[in-house]
């Protein structure tokens, strides 16, 4: 039974890494901009939510529920002020732009925080697990999972049933057009990434608890948020939470075997989906 | 006094220019019809107007307000809709929200609604859940008027409507148009088809080259005049 308690543990960690891509493929879908900061973002929330934490003597899930609203006024103000003069036709600007805001927020956040480990601390649900008869789980990773499920058909919801995702689908078409409707494309662009970080600040929430966090870490969670979207397919949400799924289930068999085969499991498995698969499992019809 | 007027509106792409001061207007309800040959300039107005295209701002006036500077979303705002060269249909939304989303910054207040646009074209309920651009040529059509139409617009613009179009379904089309002259609302008709546009339209320009060469009202236009603004004086 033992590969099966591995298998389910894989899957609960492929929420987690579905919560650090699900911001990420949101913004790809509506405005094809790869955001090189996401990881150092999710630090950030997660340093965010532990200061409020820590000023008002928090818990980490009632400072999440603060520090969204923070995240999405940065996310904003992130996409009004800066990315939205670098988007256009060549995709280099961006990457270039969020690539130096990368730098920028380790180094800030270094400076600010420290190089030390931080965690989100919860008390005894650290440690808590339910018995679901075959197997036992964490109650923490199988509530990350419950999120990361929410979060997608929330936002699936969102982007096919609300009128605010009728019109992150038409800018995402065509921004031209859109504008005939009296749409700014650049406002919801600037909706569309605070949303991100809201997602992102829910990342950094679990992010935080599960395991310990300091600023040079953004970038390693960046590269399994890509592999996850890409395993998925660009822009499908459900193909995001597979693709987390499948690194984190290919990160647990690797560690079980040997534990310093855990992120190269991940990667081998993010390899062999795309030579079988190079467009991912769930592509968009259009592209 | 006119609704929309237009004061030496010139447009250029890069170095390339390509219209050269035009002055037109249009009255409150009154139907205007612009032809001219291709590449005549007449898309570029109508993008100038909709400010897709920027301009000065005392290029473009509505009533006395300059609105030549701002962009396509303030425009729209202000009462004056757009049905694209093209038609540009979402192709991520479906037919029903292609019409929701014309209105959904701006309402307006007035006659269309999602019912009515339905009630002018009824084939769009049949398919109201289709890609928008799963339909023919003319049902697409249809979508682009509605989505335009669902901002009650005071001033609608339609860029060559007609394109590429069956005769009868182009006859079915311009059967729309009486009802949405009936609230009031003021047309430009951008037409290839001269006959087609001297019949709807109360005044009709005509262009060459980023110029108007010819302003004159409908029934009063002869043949030879129009044979002459459209080929130039030497043809
Ligand atoms: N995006 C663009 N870039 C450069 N030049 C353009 C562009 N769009 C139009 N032009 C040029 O501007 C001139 C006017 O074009 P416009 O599309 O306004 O003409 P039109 O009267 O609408 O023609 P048609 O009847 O073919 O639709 C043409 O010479 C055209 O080549
Ligand atoms: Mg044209």
């Amino acid at each position: 039974m033992i590969w099966l308690d591995v298998l389910v543990q894989g899957i609960l960690l492929g929420g987690l890494y579905a919560l650090f891509a699900a911001g990420l493929s949101l913004v790809f879908g509506i405005m094809r901009l790869v955001n090189l900061a996401h990881g150092d973002l999710i630090v950030f929330a997660a340093f965010a939510i532990l200061l409020i934490t820590a000023t008002l003597g928090l818990n980490p899930f009632l400072a999440a529920l603060l520090a969204a609203p923070l995240m999405f006024a940065v996310g904003w103000a992130l996409q009004r002020f800066v990315l939205n003069r670098v988007l256009g036709k060549d995709i280099l600007p961006p990457l270039l732009v969020t690539f130096g805001l990368s730098v920028a927020l380790q180094n800030g956040m270094l400076e600010v925080f420290s190089a030390d480990s931080q965690r989100l601390s919860v008390g005894a649900l650290e440690s808590a697990s339910i018995n679901l008869g075959i197997v036992t789980v964490g109650t923490l990773p199988l509530l990350t999972f419950a999120s990361a499920v929410a979060a997608i058909f929330l936002l699936n919801r969102i982007f096919y049933t609300t009128a605010l995702g009728r019109a992150f689908r038409a800018v995402s078409d065509d921004p031209t057009t859109a504008s005939l409707m009296g749409l700014n494309p650049k406002s919801v662009f600037a909706i569309a990434t605070g949303l991100a970080m809201v997602i992102v600040t829910l990342a950094a929430l679990y992010l935080g608890m599960r395991a310990n966090f300091d600023p040079s870490i953004g970038p390693a969670r960046l590269l399994y948020a890509f592999q996850a979207v890409i395993i998925g397919g660009l822009g499908s949400l459900w193909g995001t939470l597979a693709g987390g799924a499948i690194i984190g289930v290919a990160q647990t068999f690797g560690a079980q075997i040997n534990p310093e085969w855990q992120i190269l499991a991940g990667h081998i498995a993010f390899l062999v989906v795309l030579l079988i698969r190079p467009r991912g499992l769930f592509p968009r019809a259009v592209d | 006094m006119a609704f929309l007027s237009t004061h030496g509106l010139t447009a250029q792409y890069g170095q390339f220019k390509a219209l050269f001061g035009v002055d037109l207007h249009v009255n409150p309800g009154e139907c205007v019809a612009i032809i001219g040959a291709n590449g005549a300039g007449k898309t570029t107005l109508m993008r100038s107007i909709t400010g897709v295209l920027r301009n000065a701002p005392e290029m473009i006036r509505l009533g006395d307000t300059p609105i030549g500077a701002l962009p396509a979303d303030q425009i729209l705002k202000r009462g004056i809709a757009m049905v694209p060269e093209g038609r540009k249909l979402f192709p991520s939304l479906s037919v029903e929200e292609n019409l929701l989303i014309g209105g959904q910054v701006r309402k307006g207040s007035g006659r269309w609604s999602l019912d009515e646009i339905y009630g002018l074209f009824p084939i769009l309920k049949e398919r109201r859940h289709s890609p928008g651009t799963a339909l023919s040529g003319g049902q697409q059509q249809m979508v682009a008027i509605g989505r335009a139409l669902m901002s009650n617009p005071e001033l609608l613009l339609c860029d060559e409507i007609s394109l590429g179009l069956a005769p009868v379904v182009i006859r079915d089309i311009y059967a729309a148009l009486p009802a949405i002259r009936a609230t009031g609302a003021a047309v430009i008709v951008v037409e290839q088809d001269i006959t087609r546009a001297l019949s709807v339209a109360d005044r009709v320009y005509c262009m060459m080259e980023g110029r108007v060469t010819l302003t004159a009202p409908a029934k009063e236009v002869t043949r030879e005049a129009i044979h002459a603004a459209y080929f130039g004086a030497a043809a």
